[in-house]
């Protein structure tokens, strides 16, 4: 009976020194997650900005509630026993209990509770996040590549890579499959991961299987990603962006797309129209911010590679601080160069042109396409309107010309494994491109300037 | 197949025989379970510091973002090999290591139920181990992480033999396994002491049966799925060949029919060590010890049903997520009732903090923490941020390393004294416990930070901007003081080997059978096998002093024990290499590799398992 | 309690279920077979109507062909009893008679199964022809691989009783090999239902 009543109650024993190594190990976790608050974390699972991401973070904290009871009756009882029933003598002869009915019921019914008061709402969120989807719904196919991600805009016609663009607001549903090894889809900030499965293959006339991942994307801004199935050498390179952008510059950039034809696409193109890049950046800045977020800075000015009314489609997202750039350069090779490297390439300008000769010209086109060109390949990334994207690589590194000569110059040594020949070494079923540093510059110039 | 009926159960007909001889290849030929059991002790403790310089040299690469310490290549075989070598080398060997000392002496038998096919799953799981490892050697060790997900595993994406010697090596020692579980389940069923009742045994035999029932279910599970995966890589099947219509996702549900129950055969033999040593040291029987004993076999039943929860991103629909989802909400009931009862079993003892027990005692705070977070991920919701982040690599070293190892540690400390004579040295084992404690959390509990702010795990490095330096830096430094712990383990065992404090035959006052023999005990265990009247029967005065009666004078005549064999080393050289052919892929080299197995089988089954004129 | 003295009789028969550690033992083993080709039947069942291309089984199946070769495995388990039950009674010549036609039914069952892999290969079903093809080949070749060890078993078996070394008391090492030479037959029963019939 002494054990009943003490169980339904006890008291921390507060002030015993004994047991102050225990509440060290109990103070370590706050403190840990005092220092995690300090920092900016972009691919953080507790920072939803989606609904998605909502309905699980809502969940999680109540699930992370619960556990905390549970933790602290079972730290605190043993505490207490490790403490109170030291033995004194060992002539002690404690009271030899077998067993109490009452005490077994009692903790199989509690922790059943619990989890019972776990599991209701867990289901609900199941069946909350794979809903039926909602007749607005934007579609998007995925698919995973080793190490890349390819997105295909099956409504606008569109095939993009490595860089998701989301219009705000309006329910998304991805479908998501793979052609090599499983690979996961994970933007974290907007919500939990799905795998994309190599699907396999059907009888005719019977439907194959895909994978589903839907959510609305509910504040603008780059959200950061990457693999979350080990799918090989480079796994840990395989990351992707998503740029949430406002209505009006979703639109803008899908009417550049079919607006641009290489190289020959107008400079002078009215960008100024694409939504209002001031009043976007600040509301990004807004939103993020009032989400304890904070992580977001807008950093156009880093992105801006032309200055000019063109740094405004920069202003859709703010991207992530400029260390993500680092990444690649900072592990396989020389520091980053300037963010502004590529600043004033225009389609007019010479080597522009003598890079768009010498990759329609070589074997780039038989994996890449560029929108409006004779390149159509469809093995490696779509790399139309490439000048615009932020990253290269597969999100590994900042998309500036002297890290995008170092990669058509050796796409291996920054990145093992992948699939595209260097100049002097064979990549995938290709023959090493045999490019010339002064054919690299201009290939790179060239594809800079397809924005 | 070998003819049956050599191997009887162990002759108690007393006969004159030698002492017993202690040279090399006495070890090489034993058959008894005491010396398997140091053996494998040995060979686990070995795999684990093998595996965990491979975890230092992985906490190396990951202390600052974008390193390039080793190659993408050389980290994704560490990682591979750190999970397959603790998980099949270390922490089940390691379990089995005890099984094989205590079962027998703790029901008061003289030995397993098949002495030879015990020497002979030992022999199989140390070659099957060197195999494994010596993948290194030739520079292709398996890189595709201890699960092997398909289509990665496949020819295409996995060409070369790194692949090859995963599939074989856990087919070996799948092997091993379930001979193991065919001797611990009949060992334990057929050959308990008169009066030892199943509702009599000490937890730690109740819980080597349900985890030896789940070895022989689930093994089997792997083994079919191993085949396939060889047949695909080898004879050109399709089972996992998405193009020839196989599911690579057929892998996944295999792998994880076997890897749940497979989380349980690694941790129930841990609760099933504290079960024993929580009542000695609190001077009090075990709480509720029915209620024990059916939430371990609760355990043992319900996780076969939860393997889906290994796979809520994979996209199986949410009606199997919400069933997986509350199965594995289920399972948590039992664990958490065990939990309560040892809490309960020390509350109002008389508690001795000897280093075993405070390793308990460490098992139930750190363990707990592991437990919780799977709750957090059994629910397929949160699951889908967490899962394949590192807050699932915290998860689950909370639940290995602070559960299963933690608990086998605390086992070390107990029994040590019955195997060698000696004690282990107690301040050491006290820097031993608080430097584990010190450096396990410190390992681990950063990994969750590190996954809730979006570190995925298998990533050979990580970006700067994830922000997630300091938790990468606190779990290497803790890594390192945990490395430290190990040595300091090893160091006391070596020291206590030679020089330890010598013990007596019950030095804790412990109440089961094992501790009614001399330390170390004769290599008959009981010269007379007693008679048991009760769970604890060397608790209760009038029981103890008839069971020492029978268990402690020398015998006249020594039992009849059976003869050291060649055989299982010979046998299991065989099936290693059998198996190790199947590499080439060439049918007619993989049949002539049978030819050995036949052959050293025949001789086996007609060399008498017992000294002529005797058993037969 | 265990006397020196009564050790011979203990053991033969004492332990804790009366039951001999070997049948424990083998019955153990059993269970984890019975996993196994659950496993195996499991997987043919998931992929079942999902094969790319032909054949597909109801093309290739010849249901009679297999239902008499299911019948020449069936009684051999039955001539396998008559021979455990003259084991017993000490017929050694009526034991081996019996179990060489065991043997003989189990080669004629492989026959029949050669024949049909044969044809089945002309048809074009080849491991890699198809998830059928795989799991097909596996599944059987498996129980097939089965077989051919019980059939080595029971040759040893006939030997020893051949030599005299399987007396009456040692009947058991005949019953164990024919609770495996049983499993087998039954797991092909399971495997004739599933595959076979139930198409």
């Amino acid at each position: 009976m002494r054990l009943m009543r003490s169980t339904a109650a006890p008291s921390p024993p507060v002030g015993d020194r004994r047991i102050s190594r225990l509440f060290f190990l109990l103070a370590l976790p706050v403190l840990l997650a005092l220092a995690g608050c300090a920092g900016e974390h972009p691919q953080s699972t507790i920072n939803p900005h989606s609904d998605f991401a909502e309905i699980i973070h809502s969940l999680y904290v109540s699930i992370f509630w619960w556990t905390m009871l549970i933790l602290a009756v079972v730290w605190i009882l043993l505490t207490w026993v490790v403490v109170k029933y030291r033995r004194k003598s060992e002539d002690e002869q404690p009271r030899q209990i077998r067993g109490h009915l009452g005490l077994e019921i009692g903790w199989t019914v509690g922790p059943a509770l619990i989890v019972i008061a776990i599991a209701i709402p867990s289901i609900q969120a199941v069946f909350a996040t794979q809903r039926p989807v909602s007749e607005d719904a934007m579609e998007v196919h995925v698919t995973g590549h080793q190490f890349w991600w390819e997105f295909h805009y099956p409504e606008q016609g569109i095939t993009t890579a490595n860089e998701l663009w989301l219009p705000v607001d309006r329910p998304v549903n991805l479908r998501l499959h793979s052609n090599d090894v499983i690979h996961s889809f994970w933007v974290p900030k907007l919500g939990g991961k799905r795998d994309l499965n190599p699907v396999p293959a059907v009888r005719e006339g019977q439907e194959r299987r895909y994978n589903w991942l839907y959510f609305t994307p509910l504040e603008t801004g780059v959200f950061m990603g990457q693999c979350a199935e080990f799918c090989g050498q480079s796994h840990a390179l395989m990351m992707k962006r998503v740029v949430v952008a406002t209505e009006e510059g979703f639109q803008e950039w899908i009417d550049r797309w079919f607006r641009s034809e290489g190289a020959d696409f107008p400079t002078e193109a009215p960008l100024e129209s694409a939504g209002n890049p001031l009043d976007d950046r600040a509301a990004v800045a807004g939103s993020l911010s009032a989400n304890g977020g904070g992580d977001d800075a807008p950093v156009a000015a880093d992105l801006a590679r032309d200055g000019g009314p063109e740094a405004g489609l920069n202003g859709y997202g703010s991207s992530a601080d400029p260390a993500v750039y680092r990444t690649a350069s900072a592990t396989f090779g020389q520091d980053a160069p300037g963010a502004t490297a590529a600043a004033g390439l225009h389609s007019e300008d010479p080597l522009v042109t003598r890079g768009r000769e010498v990759f329609l010209g070589s074997t780039c086109i038989a994996c890449h396409a560029v929108q409006g060109t004779s390149a159509q390949g469809v093995i490696g990334p779509n790399l139309t309107l490439f000048g615009t994207r932020y990253t290269l690589g597969a999100g590994i590194m900042e998309n500036n010309l002297e890290n995008l000569i170092r990669w058509i110059q050796d796409p291996m040594g920054i990145k093992p494994a992948v699939a595209m020949p260097g100049v002097d070494y064979p990549g995938g079923n290709w023959p090493a491109t045999g490019l010339s540093d002064e054919e690299v510059e201009a290939v790179a110039a060239y594809l800079l300037s397809l924005k | 197949m070998s003819t049956i009926g050599l191997e009887t159960p162990v002759g108690r007909e007393a006969t004159a025989h030698h002492e017993e001889d202690t040279g090399f290849w006495s070890w090489i030929t034993t058959v008894d379970h005491k010396r398997i059991a140091i053996m494998y002790f040995v060979a686990a403790t070995a795999f684990f510091f093998i595996a965990g310089l491979k975890a230092l040299v992985i906490r190396a690469q990951l202390m600052f973002p974008e390193q390039t310490l080793i190659t993408p290549e050389l980290y994704n075989q560490f990682f591979t090999m750190h999970g397959t070598t603790m998980i099949f080398l270390v922490a089940m060997p390691m379990a089995v290591a005890f099984f094989n000392y205590l079962v027998p002496l703790q029901i008061g038998a003289r030995d397993v139920a098949f002495p030879r096919l015990n020497a002979l799953a030992f022999w199989i799981f140390l070659f099957g181990g060197i195999y494994l490892n010596s993948s290194f050697l030739v520079g292709a060790a398996p890189h595709a992480s201890w699960v092997g997900y398909a289509t990665l595993t496949s020819p295409e994406f996995s060409p070369g033999q790194n692949t090859n010697f995963w599939l074989i090596g856990l087919s070996i020692l799948g092997i091993a396994s379930i001979m193991g579980g065919v001797n611990f389940i009949t060992t334990i069923i057929n050959m308990r002491a008169p009066g030892m009742k199943l509702m009599r045994m000490p937890l730690f035999t109740w819980m080597t049966l349900v985890t030896s029932f789940l070895l022989i279910t689930a093994i089997p599970v792997i083994g079919v799925a191993l085949i396939y995966l060889g047949f695909d890589r080898l004879f050109g099947t399709v089972f996992f060949q998405p193009a020839g219509g196989g599911d690579p996702v057929l892998w996944q549900h295999l792998f994880w029919i076997f890897g749940h129950p497979e989380v349980y055969i690694l941790i129930l033999p841990a609760f099933g060590v504290i079960s024993d040593i929580i009542p000695t040291f609190s001077k009090k029987p075990l709480f509720g010890y029915p209620i024990v004993v059916y939430a371990g076999i609760l355990i043992g039943f319900i996780g076969w049903g939860v393997w889906s929860h290994h796979m809520f991103t994979v996209g199986l629909g949410p009606i199997a997520d919400s069933f997986f989802v509350a199965a594995t909400m289920i399972i948590a009931i039992p664990t958490g009732v065990k939990i309560f009862n040892w809490l309960a079993t020390m509350w109002g003892g008389s508690l001795k903090f000897t280093t075993a027990m405070l390793f308990c005692v460490g098992l139930l705070a750190v363990f707990t923490v592991g437990g919780l977070s799977g709750i957090m991920h059994a629910s397929a919701p949160v699951n889908l941020q967490q899962h394949d982040s590192y807050f699932v690599v915290a998860h689950f070293h909370y639940v290995i390393v602070g559960g299963a190892m933690m608990g086998l540690w605390a086992g070390l400390y107990y029994w040590f004294p019955k195997v060698r004579g000696r004690f282990l040295d107690e301040t050491l084992g006290k820097w031993h416990f608080w430097t584990t404690m010190i450096g396990f959390n410190l390992t681990f509990f950063p990994m969750h930070f590190a996954g809730l702010f979006g570190m995925p795990r298998r990533i050979f490095t990580y970006s700067a901007e994830l922000n997630v330096d300091i938790y990468n830096q606190l779990s290497t430094v803790g890594a390192f003081i945990f490395g430290i712990s190990s040595v300091i383990m090893v160091w006391n065992i070596v020291k206590s080997w030679r020089s330890g404090e010598p013990a007596p035959a019950n030095p804790w006052g412990a109440p089961h059978l094992e501790w009614a023999t001399p330390s170390p005990p004769h290599h008959y265990n009981f010269p007379r096998i007693p008679t048991v009247r009760s769970r604890e029967p060397l608790w209760h005065k009038q029981e103890r002093d008839e069971i020492l009666a029978v268990t402690m004078p020398d015998p006249e005549e020594e039992p009849l024990m059976p003869n050291p064999s060649y055989w299982p080393i010979v046998l299991a050289a065989a099936i290693t290499l059998s198996w190790a052919l199947v590499m080439t892929g060439i049918w007619w080299v993989i049949a002539l590799g049978i030819l050995p197995v036949i052959l050293a089988t025949f001789m086996w089954a007609f060399e008498p398992a017992f000294p002529e004129g005797h058993g037969h | 309690m265990a006397q020196a003295a009564t050790a011979s009789v203990e053991e033969h028969g004492h332990t804790s279920t009366g039951v001999s550690n070997w049948k424990v033992g083998f019955w153990t083993f059993i269970a984890s077979e019975c996993l196994f080709f659950g496993t195996l039947i499991s997987t043919y069942m998931v992929y079942k109507g999902r094969a790319v291309v032909g054949p597909y089984p109801e093309e290739i199946f010849d249901v009679l062909h297999t239902t008499i070769s299911t019948t020449v495995l069936l009684f051999s388990s039955l001539a396998f009893v008559l021979a455990l039950h003259a084991t017993q009674q000490g017929k050694k010549g009526i034991a081996i008679l019996w179990l060489f036609f065991v043997i003989a039914m189990g080669a004629g069952f492989l026959y029949m199964e050669g024949t049909s892999y044969l044809k089945y290969i002309d048809y074009g079903l080849t491991l890699g022809s198809s998830t059928f093809g795989s799991a097909y080949y596996v599944l059987t070749g498996t129980h097939k691989v089965h077989v051919i060890l019980g059939m080595v078993w029971i040759g040893a078996l006939i030997w020893l009783l051949f030599r005299g070394r399987i007396p009456p008391a040692k009947s058991e090492q005949v019953e164990i090999a024919g609770l495996y030479w049983h499993f087998v037959d039954i797991i092909w029963i399971v495997i004739f239902t599933l595959v076979y019939l139930i198409q």
